[in-house]
């Protein structure tokens, strides 16, 4: 009787949680990200019908069959409820799967885009770095032996490499607003996870792989990305930045990035 | 000599023994956590007193935390959900159930408990070697678990320990997995067909089943992990690694190869810790409502269903990791697939309560809970089974406040009710109703109050396995509600002393009960 009512109010106050403001998802800033939290909604309805229902029957079942010395007279089985509920779980839960391929198809199962801006990331313990091609919209190659990172010189660029000699190194993450952008990420050591909440985008970033990840953010500003991949004792130090420009910002901090760009 | 004893009984004690003895060590060290991370700045003369290089002065270092962290998940998933419910009630149920004079293979159940004991040994030793205990979770990802110190505080010979630990683990489990099966297929009493069987032993045999494919896996891929680190090997090191500015002469090997391997291991471990109390539940729910299990054969189907179904899901924890984004698509699909058997489940205990009448005993307490728990822990795993939501969740209080709910706290209920029902059938003696009732009622508050909360600071983000928030400026929004969790946690922690003194007690003063206390139909009650 009292574990019914229990039940309830636990139920209860957990779903007044969903309507305090102050614990959720951060803004949205891409077109990716919205569709995220449209699907998200949609799966949220779905599963708080599930929740409300399934436990108010517990509770009320509870109740209403709490022992007052009545005859016992339920069934002990029918074919007939198993095949309705194994049937509509079924298309509930299937139905959920399919509906939410979409953003998933939209981050990883795109192609790359012509325009995209491409930026090498690469994490080790416990930093990011940033690698733009430079005016030649190559990258350079790299060896291993001639990484610095005093120097400037992370990612290990080949001095003897023409393209590499304006490729441009940054501890942060700069993007135009508006345009798309694939990043290419890499790790030198352990396995680290790039996040930036506000796109609703999370990869891991595996040693010996390159992984890539596209986004257009359409909101310009600065947004945190904590590693998200536990990578050693300062995993929860291992901080970064993506930095949403407008494109007149963006070409003017290239310009001026550029021209500081000195290699061996 | 009873310390070695061949008896079923005598070694289902010894591992409910073990798993008591290991629930509340990893609980101790979760509450040390939650402190931490509310208080990450303070001095504890305490804590400078049990880990003098991991907390010099009294402060906590970042890798005292997260070794802190791994030992808690290991402890709490292999020592407590993998041998309370299968190992433990399995062993002094099975053969009563069946009308078996014993297991199949006693020696080798002796053998399987001792190397368990053998295995924790192993692990704990990883506090006290240099370095302390790995910080590398109790995933043990690698190149961070492959490449030794250099990674880290804790990732030499204490994550040699841990290795070495799980693998015996691997080897106990196996051993215990065997004799399960064995003894279902070959020691049903004349005329007992499977279908014959209560679904308790259905849930033994089913996690058996799991066990004996799962820890299979596990085990080798335990040991390549140990090669990588003191053999030279390169299994899952790829080339041109540089580690802490040195370069490692390592190539050829994947990193996702072990994460497929471990959660080849990892996925099914979830129904190995959950099926039996299941089956507990089952039977709990039933004698307490006056009613046969409701859809006996659809619950048996369904524990199958979930055994088979639970191998082709591993993918659901890999979905970021930089496998193929197509697989994630097809294991999205298997993994909502598997939800369909679990919900069947709670269909079927809702129909057996309907229409019953219903005794409200401490063991029938702890059911409902576990039917409200596995509902709320359950549903949230249709938003973490899409990838497409999993690319925000992945790796935040999200998850841990879902795996909490469905894994430890749902099959921790099915133990304590377990206990509760056939605690006079062990001692022949009552636990005490009102003091298990009142337990139940502060857990059941308790658990609700640490738990759901944690979703919320996962819609914010908050990446799980950090010793602090300060570095982030959009943490600082969940720092009120960490603080409330902490809080709720030492209040949950409490109570558990109330479980502690009556388990205890009871055993000594208890109620002395007869021989079929509850009315059951089982066989446990009236064979000896």
């Amino acid at each position: 009787m009292a574990i019914a009512i229990l039940i309830a109010a636990l139920a209860g106050a957990t779903l007044a949680l969903f309507f305090q403001p102050r614990w959720w998802f951060p803004e949205a800033i891409s077109a990716h990200a919205r569709a995220y939290d449209a699907h998200f909604l949609v799966t949220l309805c779905v599963i708080g019908c599930i929740f409300v229902f399934a436990q108010g029957l517990l509770a009320w079942v509870i109740f209403r069959y709490r022992d007052r010395g009545q005859a016992v007279t339920g069934s002990d089985g029918s074919s007939a409820l198993e095949i309705a509920w194994t049937s509509a779980t079924a298309v509930i839960f299937l139905g959920l799967a399919l509906a939410g391929q979409g953003i998933w198809a939209g981050v990883h199962l795109e192609g790359s885009d012509p325009r995209a801006l491409h930026v090498e990331v690469l994490a080790k313990q416990f930093a990011w770095s940033y690698r733009y091609a430079g005016a030649d919209g190559a990258f350079g190659r790299v060896d291993v032996k001639q990484i610095d990172d005093a120097g400037g010189n992370s990612f290990g660029i080949d001095a003897k490499d023409p393209k590499g000699k304006d490729d441009l190194t940054a501890a942060v993450l700069r993007v135009p607003v508006g345009r798309p952008v694939e990043l290419h990420l890499k790790s030198r050591d352990v396995i680290h996870n790039f996040f930036v909440r506000e796109l609703r985008l999370k990869q891991d970033v595996v040693p010996g792989m390159t992984i890539p990840l596209r986004f257009t953010a359409t909101k310009t500003g600065t947004y945190e990305v904590p590693c998200s991949e536990l990578c050693g004792l300062g995993h929860h130090q291992m901080r970064s930045s993506l930095v949403v420009m407008t494109e007149e910002d963006y070409a003017a901090w290239l310009a001026e990035a550029q021209q500081k760009v000195v290699l061996p | 000599m009873t310390l070695f004893s061949t008896d079923h009984k005598v070694i289902g004690k010894q591992y409910i023994g073990l798993a008591l003895f290991s629930v509340f060590l990893g609980m101790l060290l979760s509450l040390v956590m939650r402190f931490h991370l509310v208080h990450p700045d303070t001095k504890v003369r305490l804590f400078q007193m049990l880990w003098p290089e991991g907390a010099p002065g009294g402060q906590m270092t970042p890798e005292l935390y997260l070794s802190l962290m791994t030992m808690h998940g290991t402890i709490m998933v292999f020592f407590v959900l993998t041998t309370a419910p299968q190992s433990g009630f399995g062993n002094y149920f099975l053969p009563l159930q069946i009308g078996a004079h014993d297991m199949a293979f006693p020696v080798l159940n002796m053998l399987s408990f001792w190397t368990t004991v053998l295995s924790l040994v192993t692990l704990l030793l990883a506090f006290v070697v240099e370095g302390g205990a790995p910080l590398s979770g109790w995933t043990a990802y690698p190149p961070l678990s492959g490449l030794g110190k250099i990674t880290g505080p804790g990732q030499g010979l204490g994550q040699d320990l841990w290795i070495l630990s799980i693998a015996i683990f691997c080897v106990a489990s196996l051993m215990g997995a065997i004799n399960i099966i064995v003894t279902v297929i070959e020691l049903r009493a004349p005329g007992m067909g499977y279908f014959d069987m209560p679904l308790t032993c259905w849930g033994w045999f089913v996690t058996a089943l799991i066990s004996l494919f799962a820890f299979a896996v596990l085990l080798p891929g335990g040991v390549l992990l140990l090669l990588d680190r003191v053999a030279g090997t390169s299994f899952f090191i790829p080339g041109g690694l540089i580690v802490n500015d040195q370069v490692q002469g390592r190539s050829g090997g994947s990193p996702l190869l072990f994460q497929h391997l471990f959660w080849f291991f990892g996925h099914p471990e979830v129904y190995i810790a959950i099926l039996p109390g299941m089956g507990v539940i089952s039977t709990v729910l039933s004698v307490f409502s006056g009613k046969k299990v409701f859809g006996y054969k659809a619950m048996a189907v369904a524990m199958l269903a979930i055994g088979g179904l639970g191998f082709v899901v591993w993918g659901h924890h890999m979905f970021i990791s930089g496998m193929s984004p197509y697989s994630s698509v097809a294991f999205s699909v298997l993994t909502m697939a598997v939800g369909v058997p679990s919900a069947v489940k709670t269909f079927n205990w809702l129909a057996t309560l309907w229409g019953g009448r219903l005794r409200f005993t401490a063991a029938m307490h702890y059911a409902l809970g576990f039917v409200s728990l596995f509902i709320t822990g359950g549903i949230t795993g249709l938003v973490l089974g899409q990838p497409g939501l999993d690319i925000y969740f992945h790796d935040t209080y999200f998850v841990v406040a879902h795996f909490h709910l469905i894994m430890g706290v749902a099959a921790v209920f099915a133990i304590f009710s377990a206990l509760h029902y056939w605690f006079p059938k062990m001692y022949g003696r009552f636990l005490n109703e009102r003091l298990g009732k009142i337990h139940f009622f502060l857990t059941f508050v308790g658990v609700y109050a640490v738990f759901v909360p944690l979703h919320f600071a996962g819609f914010v983000g908050n990446p799980r396995r950090y010793p602090d928030f300060k570095e982030y400026e959009f943490l600082k929004s969940v720092t009120g509600l960490h603080m409330g969790v902490t809080h709720a946690a030492y209040f949950l922690a409490a109570v558990q002393l109330i479980f502690l003194f009556n388990y205890f007690w009871s055993q000594r003063r208890g109620a002395v009960a007869p021989g079929n206390p509850w009315g059951a139909t089982t066989r446990e009650w009236t064979d000896d």
